[in-house]
């Protein structure tokens, strides 16, 4: 019972410390150092403690101190509560998707079985789907309390842009879930041993569809009609100020790390190594006795699964650097006219291969 | 406005003016400035040709991101550095004061190109004949255009300011107006 606790615990712990610690301030970084070196320039690398740069990795605490020590903007006429609310409600559902999604798989360690996910749910697909759709609020709330025009107009996008993209999105995963016979997804990502078995070779085009769902829903270029710099100021955070605002990027990153860990699971192989089965690495450690291979083998899981998460948001920030934005009606005609009737065509056919 | 103006009156008449520069704020001040001076988010507010100038001095070559103020927030609220490029018309003038005004503290104003410093050459009735007759200005970096070596000058120059300013600095007085 306390062993149970005490897992949960460290599990709860290592994913927000993974998440909000490390890659929800180091992604900032990231962005502008990938920017940079797409667009053959330097990037950030001035900020100094001591005469210490650090590759310009101190330049995230810079923003951080300057950001908690400006001014909290609350504009005139705007509804107060909800104006606050708004940052929180984006937030915490970003954060919360991630505790779904398995990091590892069930490992059995001096006679305790750890299951290397927060809430193995059997439902967890639906629980990230509905979560994804709650984040919708934060942004409706934001765009409406702030009593700006702008903002209004980026809420009225962004809700539009992401319902649309919900149901293209979520039809593509049903090939996923017909293939594989779970919503489950530490059983989708334990299926995935066999390299020729991953998501992307069984479901190619439901990847493609969710990939690109998921950046309209994320709401980052080549879809962020919502914050669209060059239409509508800011969009929907354009009254918001100090770290409410930066709240709102946090989100998009802890989403895009969110992103990233479905893809992983449901297409890229979870947790396993290409052509590495869990017998093979088990054999690999066997000098450090039967507890110790197993430790190795979960710690080895733990890193292939960063490292295939490390490597899709490196994709993501490609796409965002490289595409241009799309017009309001391209983007929708992208979305009900091609996404969504492709997705159902890949259900028919997943539906013939399996029953044939 | 209100609230920070009373928190500004208050500021200075409370901790730090008796306390004066003692060790805890003293390096509180310097983190937070420390802090400040690398993470402009710059508003361009750009009007004239100067423009041309900004864009090199934010591309590849100069690479204004160097010094962690290339971040671009075309919402006042978000910005810190308020760029002003290029000739300000007297019609043009209500629209850079509300701009400012609607920037929250703390913020700074950078004055680039001749124009925004001294009306330059348009010695005439419809231009403004510096900006600093309508907002408080930090940095002045005259030239047509300067070239984007000056501005990154102005730019350490301004970063040394910052670093010597105190907390209760903020905010810079009351909010400059526009006379009909």
């Amino acid at each position: 019972m306390i062993a149970d606790l005490i897992e949960a615990v460290a599990k709860i712990l290592f994913i927000f410390g993974v998440n909000m610690g490390f890659f929800a301030p180091v992604l900032g970084w990231v962005e502008r150092k990938q920017s940079a070196v797409m667009q053959d320039r330097v990037g950030a690398n001035r900020a100094d403690i001591f005469g210490f740069t650090l590759i310009g990795l101190l330049h995230p605490v810079a923003d951080t101190i300057k950001l908690l020590t400006k001014e909290d903007f609350i504009p005139a006429g705007a509804n107060k509560l909800f104006h606050t609310l708004a940052p929180f409600i984006t937030l915490t559902p970003a954060l919360i998707a991630f505790s779904v999604i398995p990091f590892g798989g069930q490992y059995e360690i001096y006679g305790h079985t750890i299951n290397l996910v927060i809430a193995d749910l059997d439902v967890g697909i639906l629980f990230i789907f509905a979560f994804a759709s709650l984040s919708i609020y934060g942004v409706v709330l934001g765009g409406w309390s702030s009593n700006n025009n702008w903002s209004f107009l980026g809420a009225m996008r962004a809700s539009a842009q992401m319902l649309s993209y919900e149901v293209a999105m979520g039809l593509a995963i049903i090939g996923v879930i017909m293939v594989y016979g779970s919503l489950r997804l530490t059983d989708i990502g334990a299926m995935q041993e066999n390299f020729f078995k991953w998501g992307i070779f069984l479901q190619p085009i439901g990847f493609i569809l969710f990939i690109a769902c998921a950046t309209a829903e994320n709401k980052r270029i080549p879809f962020d009609i919502p914050e669209a710099e060059t239409e509508i100021v800011a969009g929907y955070f354009t009254e918001y100020s100090s770290m409410k605002f930066i709240m709102f990027w946090m989100a998009e990153f802890l989403e895009m790390i969110t992103i990233a860990g479905i893809i992983t699971t449901l297409f890229l192989g979870a947790w396993h190594i290409p052509f590495i089965s869990s017998k093979m690495l088990l054999s690999l450690f066997s000098f450090a006795g039967a507890n110790g291979a197993t430790i190795l083998v979960m710690l080895t899981n733990i890193a292939t699964f960063f490292t295939k998460i490390i490597f899709m948001i490196w994709f993501q920030m490609t796409i965002r650097w490289t595409l241009p934005r799309f017009r309001y009606d391209q983007m929708m005609k992208l979305g009900w006219k091609i996404l969504l009737p492709l997705s159902l065509i890949n259900i028919f056919i997943t539906g013939l291969v399996l029953l044939l | 406005m209100g609230m920070t103006e009373e928190r500004g009156e208050k500021a200075e008449e409370g901790l730090e003016r008796i306390l004066g520069n003692s060790i805890l704020l003293t390096k509180l001040d310097a983190i937070i400035d420390w802090g400040r001076k690398y993470s402009f988010f710059l508003y361009p507010f750009v009007t004239a040709c100067c423009g041309m100038e900004f864009m090199s001095l934010a591309g590849p070559r100069y690479d204004l991101d160097r010094f962690g103020s290339a971040l671009p927030r075309f919402s006042p609220r978000q910005a810190d550095l308020l760029m002003v490029v290029g000739t300000i018309s007297h019609k043009q003038a209500p629209i850079l004061v509300k701009i400012y005004n609607q920037m929250t503290e703390p913020k700074w104003v950078f004055s680039f190109g001749v124009c925004t410093t001294s009306g330059g050459f348009y010695d005439n009735y419809a231009t403004v004949l510096g900006i600093d007759t309508l907002i408080p200005v930090d940095v002045y970096v005259p030239g047509c255009p300067p070239r984007p070596e000056m501005v990154i000058d102005g730019l350490l120059l301004l970063q040394k300011k910052v670093m010597r300013e105190k907390w209760s600095d903020w905010p810079r007085g009351p909010a400059p107006v526009t006379k009909k």
